[in-house]
C-alpha cells in the first residue's frame, strides 16, 4: 500500500478534528483550494467555519488567539506556510505557551500543536527557507518533533495533539510528496516523542538525521548498502525532548557519528547539542572526529546557481563515510534532477 | 438612569477594599519581605470596581501587570494574592509568578500577564471559544494607555471584530509609561477610543474623576449578554510611581497641575461622599466597614509572612507534574 506524506496530513488532521469534537484548524490559508501544499483541503466543508477558518496576516495575535482558545477546551491545530512567518510570534510562544503552566503555578494548561513549513529549493531564499528548531529548542516548555517518512505522520501526529505541551511539528515541504510502501499490516510506532526511529542497524558508523535529511540519507541507501558499509541510521523525529541515551546506544558501539542536518546552520544546532551530549556521557565515545554537516553560516542565497553547492548532498556524505570508515565508496552520480526542486513533477511558482 | 443602591455600595466597597490592600501593600513593602515588582492601583481603584459591578459574576477576567485593582475587584482571593506577593506557596500561583501573574480560576479571572499586550490575544482567543461552546458568559480585557501601542493589540481588536466576539476591552488610561507622558507615545489630537472605533469596535469614553457618571455610564451600555466586542476608555490617576510603593511626583515628570488636580479630587472620596451625601450610606457604617476591612487585610498578611514557601522537593515535584 502507497501513502503520501501530504494526503496523511490531511487524513490525520480530519481524524483528530473527528475525535476531538472541539479542536480548531486555522492559519493563514488553510481554505485555499489547495490548502497548504494539499495538506487540508475540503477541511472547512467537513468541520465548518467556525472550526476550520482562514485568518489575518496577525502571526502574533493570532497565536495568543489559539492559545487562549485552548485554555477553554479548543486546542487549536495552526499552520504557517513558512517558518519564516512565525517569528513575529515569538513572544507568545515563549512568554505565553512555553511559560503559562509554570507562572501560574501548574493549575492550568495552555497549549497548541502548531505545523511549522521549512522551505527549500526554487529561489526561496533567505527569508522562505530557514528553520529555527535551535531557537525554540533552548526554551523551557516547548516540544519539537519532525517527521521524515509519510508513515511518521500519522502516529506523530495524534501523539503531538494529544500533549499537554505546545508541539511544534516542523513539516519540510520537500516531503510532501514522498510516497511510503507499507504493508497493510503494518503497526504504527505510537510513540515518538523523546523517542528515536532506528531506520537502519549496522556496526560501522552512525548516521543521525531527521526531517527532509533523513529522505537524503534513505536515497543513499543503496550505494552505501553496495559498498559495504553497515551502519546505524537513527532518524530522530524528537527534536526535543531528545532521546540521547538511544543515541548514546548506537555511537558506543560504532564510535564514528556523522549527523546530517540540511536545514540548519552549525552554530548552536542540534547536532551541536547532541555531540556536546554524548561527550558529557562519555567522552571517548567517538573513536573518530564527530562529524556535522549543515548548511554553511550565511543565509540562503535565491539564485538557482548559488544554492548549487549550499545544501549538502551524497558527495558530502561519502565523503565522510569513507573518512571514518576508510571503505571506499564507488558508485554512478546521477545528473538527472535539477538540485532546487523536490521532485521532476515541480514547476514553481512558490 | 436609576441605580439601585446595593451596586452603588459594592462598588463603593471594592473600591476602598483595593484602596486599602494597595496602601498596605505599599507600607509593608519597606520589610524587604515582598521581593518581587509590584504595580499598585492606588488611585485607579475606580474603573475596575465599576466595570466589575456591571459584569456578571460569571464573566471572565484577563489583565495585564497592574492587575490587583482588577483581581480584587473580581472577588478573587485576597489571602492567595498577598502570598503570592510574598512568594509563598500559599499563593495564587505558589509563588512562581508573583504580583504580575495572578490567577483565580474560581472567580474566572484567568490570569495577568506581565508582558504589555500579551494578554490581550489571550483573552481574544477565550471569548472565541466562549462563542463556539455557547458559552453566555463574556471576557473583560484590561489594558492600559501604552498597550494600545502593541502591534498585537491592533492584531487583536481586528479579530475580535471580525469574529463578533462577546469582550469588553476596558482601557485604564493613566496617562503614562512608566515616566513617558501619553503625547509622547501618541498623536495628541488622536483619541484612544477613537482609534479603536477606527478598527470598527463600539467605543466609549469616561473619566474616573467623575465616578458616579462613569458608573451610571457603564450600567448603560454593559448588557448581560453582549454579541460583539466594546471598547472603553477610562481616564485614570495613579497616585504612586509605576513600580514600587512610594510616590514620586518630586521627580517633575508629571505636572504640577495635574498632580494637584487628582489630589484634589480622588474619585474614592468623592464616591465615599456621594453615599453619605445622599444618606446611601451613614458615616458610622462607612467607618465601620473601614475598620472591619483593615483586619481582613490585616490578617491577610499576617498569614501571608507565617506561611511557608515551596520547599525544593516539593517544587521539584511540580515541575515534573
Amino acid at each position: 500500500m502507497k501513502i503520501l506524506f501530504s494526503k496523511e496530513v490531511e487524513k490525520t488532521t480530519i481524524s483528530i478534528m473527528k475525535k476531538n469534537k472541539s479542536a480548531t484548524y486555522f492559519g493563514l490559508g488553510v481554505t485555499d483550494p489547495k490548502g497548504i501544499f494539499g495538506t487540508t483541503i475540503n477541511l472547512k466543508k467537513k468541520f465548518g467555519q467556525d472550526r476550520v477558518f482562514d485568518v489575518p496576516a496577525s502571526e502574533n495575535a493570532l497565536t495568543g488567539f489559539g492559545l487562549g482558545m485552548s485554555l477553554n477546551g479548543n486546542k487549536p491545530i495552526m499552520v504557517h506556510q513558512r517558518m519564516d512567518f512565525f517569528l513575529l510570534a515569538f513572544d507568545q510562544l515563549i512568554n505565553n505557551a512555553a511559560k503559562w503552566k509554570f507562572m501560574f503555578g501548574y493549575q492550568k494548561k495552555m497549549s497548541a500543536l502548531i505545523r511549522l513549513i521549512v522551505g527549500k529549493g526554487w529561489g526561496q531564499g533567505p527569508t522562505h527557507s530557514q528553520n529555527f528548531q535551535s531557537l525554540f529548542a533552548n526554551i523551557p516548555g516547548i516540544k519539537i518533533v519532525a517527521p521524515s517518512l509519510p508513515s511518521t505522520v500519522k502516529p506523530l501526529l495524534e501523539e503531538s495533539y494529544k500533549d499537554d505541551e505546545t508541539v511544534l511539528f516542523i513539516e519540510h515541504r520537500w516531503l510532501h510528496n514522498v510516497q511510503e510502501n507499507i504493508s497493510r499490516k503494518k503497526k504504527f510506532n505510537k510513540n515518538y516523542i523523546n523517542n528515536v526511529q532506528f531506520l537502519n542497524k549496522g556496526v560501522d558508523i552512525t548516521l543521525v538525521s531527521w526531517s527532509i535529511s533523513t529522505i537524503d540519507i534513505l536515497k543513499s541507501y543503496n550505494i552505501l548498502k553496495e559498498n559495504n558499509i553497515s551502519f546505524d541510521h537513527i532518524d530522530l523525529v524528537s527534536i526535543k525532548p531528545l532521546n540521547i541515551k538511544k543515541i548514546y546506544s548506537s555511537v558506543k558501539k560504532t564510535g564514528k557519528l556523522i549527523i546530517l542536518d540540511n536545514t540548519s546552520h552549525e552554530f548552536c544546532s542540534i547536532g551541536s547539542e547532541i555531540i556536546s551530549s554524548l561527550t558529557k556521557i562519555d567522552p571517548k565515545v567517538f573513536s573518530k572526529k564527530p562529524v556535522i554537516l549543515t548548511i554553511p553560516d550565511y543565509p540562503t542565497p535565491t539564485s538557482y546557481y548559488l544554492t548549487k553547492s549550499y545544501y549538502k548532498d551524497q558527495k558530502d556524505l561519502f565523503k565522510y563515510v569513507y573518512k571514518l570508515t576508510q571503505k571506499k565508496i564507488s558508485y554512478q552520480r546521477k545528473f538527472d534532477e535539477p538540485h532546487d526542486i523536490p521532485d521532476k513533477l515541480f514547476k514553481g511558482p512558490f | 438612569m436609576n441605580i439601585k443602591k446595593n451596586d452603588i455600595i459594592n462598588y463603593y466597597f471594592t473600591a476602598q477594599k483595593i484602596r486599602n490592600v494597595e496602601l498596605k501593600i505599599a507600607k509593608e513593602y519597606q520589610k524587604q519581605k515582598m521581593r518581587c515588582p509590584i504595580h499598585l492601583s492606588v488611585g485607579q481603584e475606580i474603573p475596575a470596581s465599576a466595570i466589575s459591578n456591571c459584569l456578571n459574576k460569571r464573566d471572565f477576567t484577563i489583565s495585564y501587570h497592574r492587575a490587583h485593582a482588577h483581581y480584587l475587584s473580581r472577588g478573587c482571593s485576597l489571602e492567595k494574592m498577598i502570598s503570592e506577593i510574598y512568594g509563598k506557596k500559599t499563593g495564587c500561583s505558589k509563588g512562581l509568578g508573583g504580583s504580575m501573574h495572578l490567577i483565580d480560576l474560581k472567580k474566572n479571572f484567568i490570569g495577568s500577564t506581565a508582558i504589555v499586550s500579551s494578554s490581550i490575544p489571550v483573552g481574544v482567543g477565550f471569548a472565541y471559544s466562549l462563542k463556539l461552546k455557547k458559552n453566555k458568559n463574556k471576557i473583560c480585557i484590561f489594558i492600559g494607555d501604552a498597550s494600545v501601542e502593541e502591534g498585537v493589540f491592533f492584531e487583536s481588536l481586528n479579530l475580535a471584530v471580525l469574529k463578533k466576539l462577546p469582550i469588553i476591552f476596558l482601557c485604564e488610561n493613566n496617562g503614562y509609561s512608566v515616566y513617558t507622558n501619553l503625547i509622547n507615545r501618541q498623536p495628541k489630537k488622536r483619541k484612544i477610543y477613537k482609534m479603536a472605533e477606527g478598527i470598527g469596535i463600539k467605543s466609549y469614553y469616561f473619566d474616573s474623576s467623575d465616578p458616579i457618571k462613569l458608573f451610571k455610564g457603564l450600567k448603560k451600555i454593559i448588557k448581560n449578554k453582549i454579541s460583539e466586542p466594546l471598547f472603553v476608555e477610562i481616564k485614570t490617576h495613579r497616585y504612586l510611581e509605576h513600580c514600587g510603593p512610594n510616590i514620586d511626583d518630586h521627580l517633575g515628570y508629571r505636572k504640577y497641575q495635574e498632580i494637584n488636580f487628582w489630589n484634589n479630587n480622588d474619585p474614592l472620596i468623592k464616591l465615599e461622599q456621594y453615599l453619605i451625601k445622599n444618606n446611601i450610606l451613614s458615616q458610622n457604617s462607612v467607618k465601620t466597614f473601614k475598620d472591619n476591612l483593615d483586619i481582613k487585610i490585616n490578617k491577610a498578611f499576617l498569614k501571608a509572612q507565617n506561611d511557608k514557601a515551596l520547599t525544593v522537593k516539593e517544587f521539584n515535584k511540580l515541575l515534573n507534574k
